[in-house]
């Protein structure tokens, strides 16, 4: 994919291109171990944007200055320094949240997105632009984890629930499916695979039709320049002629 | 008994893909041909099976006497790309075939997110030594059952004919998710 096409598709378009998630399939353990609601979503979101940004701005300094030999262990040592902070204010200001994300908050230091983009990124960039990968990634993996969450909790028990994660209070709760209709498989790890292979064939078939269309402007493009080089040459041959 | 039970809901119940969804990226990356997906899970039941012993005595003589418990993140996941490491060189020096059979296999593990979870699942559960060895052999023989299912049925898959868009992961996280329905039946086995 070249420099200038990358540039032209728009932010959803970027999200949907560059997705770790169902572009890449990375960090999918966690994909569809929480997203069973709205919140759990939006909490390991954010734990994993706070890292992501904070990891890429470190390692994006502490490259030049690091032995190649043991750069892994070290952006590894970063990455979990990192996450045992973040665990311990989660632990300290939304316990409630910390207890349902269980271990996976300490897997974020093997999500691969998290090493992935410190050693294919941030390693080589500035900081301005390793923060602003780091923002961007993070935002494109919470984006994914809500969608996955929106559907799972909607199909799944029919509500639709946000609560202050400091102090556990409901700050809405939308009924959009009358109960009995709901469709409990979904908050399964059934539901789990089927929402993620749903979704992720829909984004590869937005880029198959994307790429189709791409080739058929590509060939257009082509068949006008082979017109016109005939044109040329038929003009070319003409005015040899007349000469 | 009790040994039994943490057995059989490490390797069955609690199947650490299908009902934790832990080490999906080796499976969904390894599971394409039978003969990686048995290398990857031999590779995988010896790499969890002495890091999570190693990790189990790290934290109770070390992190524990010196007050130290917060850090064990850190020295787990050190320990293990430490050991890993290890055992390729060790692989590598002393058995050149079963190097040339499981090397690849062995640097994708240290981001094996099964290894991490089931060290700090040992100190989680407050297992004692015996139970963690239970423990750490009956997860990655679980990881491995569900792999080598998943590839033989991926194998046929590639001679189906699949609608374009699902081509490659997403019909195989279908199968995952059939997969599922059937592992969830041996919910009421203990």
């Amino acid at each position: 994919m070249s420099e200038s096409n990358e540039k032209k598709r728009g932010f959803w378009s970027e999200m949907i291109y560059n997705n770790p998630v169902f572009g890449l399939y990375l960090g999918i353990c966690s994909t569809l171990a929480i997203t069973t609601t709205l919140n759990n979503a939006i909490g390991m979101g954010v734990a994993v944007i706070v890292v992501l940004t904070i990891s890429n701005i470190v390692i994006s300094l502490i490259a030049p200055l690091t032995p190649d030999e043991i750069h892994i262990p070290v952006y590894i040592v970063v990455i979990a320094t990192l996450v045992t902070l973040v665990g311990m204010l989660m632990q300290a200001y939304t316990p409630e949240l910390y207890t349902t994300l269980g271990t996976f908050i300490d897997l974020i230091v093997v999500n691969c997105i998290i090493l992935g983009r410190a050693e294919a990124y941030a390693c080589s960039h500035n900081v301005a632009e390793s923060a602003r990968d780091g923002l961007m990634m993070g935002l494109s993996y919470t984006f994914s984890l809500l969608a996955m969450s929106l559907i799972r909790q909607i199909l799944g028990s029919g509500v639709i629930e946000l609560s202050n994660p400091m102090t556990n209070q409901l700050i809405f709760s939308l009924r959009l499916i009358p109960e009995g209709f709901e469709i409990p498989v979904f908050t399964t790890q059934t539901g789990a695979f089927l929402t993620f292979a749903i979704l992720a064939a829909l984004v590869s078939a937005y880029k198959l039709n994307n790429e189709k269309k791409e080739a058929a402007a590509a060939k257009a493009k082509a068949d006008a320049a082979k017109e016109a080089a005939k044109a040329a040459a038929a003009t070319a041959a003409k005015v040899k002629e007349a000469a | 008994m009790n040994l039994l039970t943490i057995f059989l809901s490490a390797f069955l119940i609690n199947n650490v893909i299908l009902a934790k969804f832990i080490g999906m990226c080796p499976f969904m990356g390894v599971s394409t041909k039978l003969s990686s997906a048995i290398g990857m899970g031999i590779a995988v039941i010896f790499v969890i099976f002495g890091a999570s012993v190693l990790s189990w005595a790290l934290y109770y003589y070390a992190l524990v006497p010196l007050g130290l418990e917060y850090m064990k993140l850190i020295c787990f996941i050190l320990l293990i790309a430490a050991f890993v490491q290890f055992v390729e060189m060790f692989i590598k020096k002393n058995s050149p075939s079963l190097y040339k059979s499981l090397g690849i296999y062995l640097p994708l593990i240290t981001t094996n997110c099964a290894v991490l979870y089931v060290a700090l699942d040992n100190i989680t559960q407050k297992y004692n030594l015996i139970e963690t060895i239970v423990n750490s052999i009956a997860v990655p023989a679980g990881f491995m059952l569900v792999l080598v299912i998943f590839a033989t049925i991926r194998e046929r898959l590639t001679a189906s004919d699949v609608p374009e868009a699902w081509q490659g992961n997403p019909i195989a996280l279908v199968v995952a998710a059939i997969m599922a329905i059937a592992f969830s039946a041996f919910a009421g086995l203990v």
